[in-house]
């Protein structure tokens, strides 16, 4: 895995909803099977940041290139380079009129028009992956939000993206459901996927990280590998951000 | 003599002319609802543009139809259009029309209602995965939409094959108002015939309401996410 190789650029970007910019004058780069975990305060442009990355929103200025082609022009594709970029959210959005498997075989079929035998048994493949195969015929309302994230999550893998946004995955599941799917991604990690996850679970960032970018008032305020970055951050608002996950021992 | 007016009932073809009466009920309204569905997810999909004056013509067009009773309505476009503008519309046609205004409006509001309610990650979702848009209505919006709307559009049926009891009073003999003939024409020889006549045309309207509220609320349940 040659990991100097850069698959995502983004060079310069400005983004502005119309109230003051968002994200100013961001540039990162991701390369071929590396983790990174953006992490910063809530409101601070994380979820804009990915959904700029797909294209999800448009930018104001900036460039972002995909195996080194721009895909933030405006003849872009969206949904081919889409189909090289799967995307998870927070609130996980299955389609609720459609079972599991169908779910998850929308996208093979009717974007890459792939056979249905051939996508069913990838399907199946991958929820025995994330131990959902006695789930794929039931419908969305009988999953778990773990389960349901789970089911997400493969169905952004079966269309082979190169890279993978997740948004706070986690975020609105019940404590004892975080760790299903974030080992699910842990696993995705090892197996060399390359990825762009934000959370607010910090055990988690260090274990899967290769690079922590902390974002703060619309820019990157520091990036770094997670061992020195959770250990001994070199800004000041990167450690105030910290400390606000760690609690004082109470006194007396 | 208790069994003297259901007699009336069975004498020489009333009850067919009850069933008769019947028809043109359901046909005026079955007419009203496949035109109000058909120009409502028009309308519907129409209000959900952000256009100011569409916004406000629509809104207006809605409000209208709403305080305005159907009666009135009827009237309206009976004797109104036909004297103003000397164009002759039967009763039937006229009932069409006036149901077709109102279901329209009512059948506009439920669809506007059944798409914004479909929430935005569901079209990000199915874009993240890289269906161009107009997959995503016809594989992920559409459907949604259509299941939030078939209860609701059966329901509106129904309301509509009630309603038409009004359409006697501009002259359509529909179901009430063959009953009426029948117990006027009975009067003197089975004067308590009203009872069992109008008894026949509540159980009628039963019969033609009670399949498709059962419908509605079978497909309600079986679709509720
Ligand atoms: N669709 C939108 N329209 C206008 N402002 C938005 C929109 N989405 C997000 N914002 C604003 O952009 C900023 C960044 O939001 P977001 O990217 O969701 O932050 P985060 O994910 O880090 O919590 C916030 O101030 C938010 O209010
Ligand atoms: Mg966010």
């Amino acid at each position: 895995m040659d990991k100097n190789e850069r698959l995502l650029e983004i060079h310069h970007l400005h983004k502005d909803y119309g109230n003051g910019p968002v994200l100013n004058d961001v540039s990162l780069d991701v390369h071929k099977g590396e983790v990174l975990v953006l992490i910063g305060p809530s409101g601070c442009g994380k979820s804009t940041f990915l959904r700029c990355m797909n294209g999800l929103e448009s930018i104001q200025s900036g460039e972002i290139l995909l195996d080194g082609q721009v895909i933030s022009g405006e003849k872009t594709k969206w949904s081919e380079v889409r189909q090289k970029i799967g995307m998870v959210f927070q609130s996980y959005e299955l389609f609720p009129h459609m079972t599991v498997l169908d779910n998850i075989l929308l996208g093979p079929m009717k974007v890459q028009k792939r056979s249905r035998p051939e996508a069913e048994k990838e399907a199946e493949k991958l929820l025995e992956r994330v131990g959902l195969l006695d789930k794929k015929d039931v419908y969305p309302r009988q999953l778990s939000g773990g389960q349901k994230q789970r089911v997400a999550i493969v169905r952004a893998l079966i269309m082979k993206p190169e890279i993978m946004l997740f948004d706070e995955v986690t975020a609105a599941l019940d404590p004892e459901m975080v760790r299903e799917v974030l080992d699910v991604m842990l696993e995705l990690a090892k197996a060399g996927s390359t990825m762009v996850i934000v959370t607010h679970e910090m055990q988690f960032a260090r274990a899967v990280a290769d690079q922590v970018v902390f974002l703060d008032g619309g820019d990157i305020v520091e990036m770094d590998e997670p061992e020195r970055f959770f250990v001994c951050p070199k800004t000041e608002r990167a450690q105030r951000f910290l400390n606000t996950f760690t609690f004082e021992k109470k006194e007396g | 003599m208790q069994d003297l007016g259901i007699r009336v009932l069975f004498m020489g073809n009333n009850l067919a002319r009850l069933l008769g009466g019947l028809w043109v009920t359901i046909e005026i309204s079955l007419l009203s609802v496949v035109f109000s569905i058909v120009l409502g997810i028009l309308l519907g999909m129409v209000m959900t543009l952000k256009n100011p004056v569409i916004r406000c013509i629509t809104k207006v067009y809605l409000e209208f139809i709403r305080i305005m009773p159907q009666l009135v309505l009827l009237f309206l476009v009976y004797f109104g259009v036909t004297k103003t503008f000397g164009i002759q519309l039967s009763g039937q046609v006229s009932a069409v029309i006036v149901f077709t205004l109102w279901g329209t409006a009512e059948m506009g509001d439920l669809v506007r209602g059944a798409l914004i309610s479909i929430p935005r990650h569901q079209y990000e979702s199915g874009a993240a995965l890289g269906l161009e848009s107009g997959q995503i209505y016809r594989y992920i919006i559409i459907p949604q939409t259509l299941r939030r709307l078939v209860p609701l559009a059966i329901n509106l049926t129904t309301r509509m094959i009630k309603t038409t009891s009004l359409i006697v009073l501009i002259g359509v003999v529909e179901v009430l108002k063959v009953a009426q003939q029948i117990i006027e024409a009975n009067r003197y020889t089975v004067p308590d015939s009203a009872l069992w006549i109008y008894g026949a045309v509540f159980f009628l309207y039963f019969l033609a309401c009670w399949p498709i509220s059962l419908l509605a609320s079978r497909l309600e349940k079986k679709w509720k996410d």
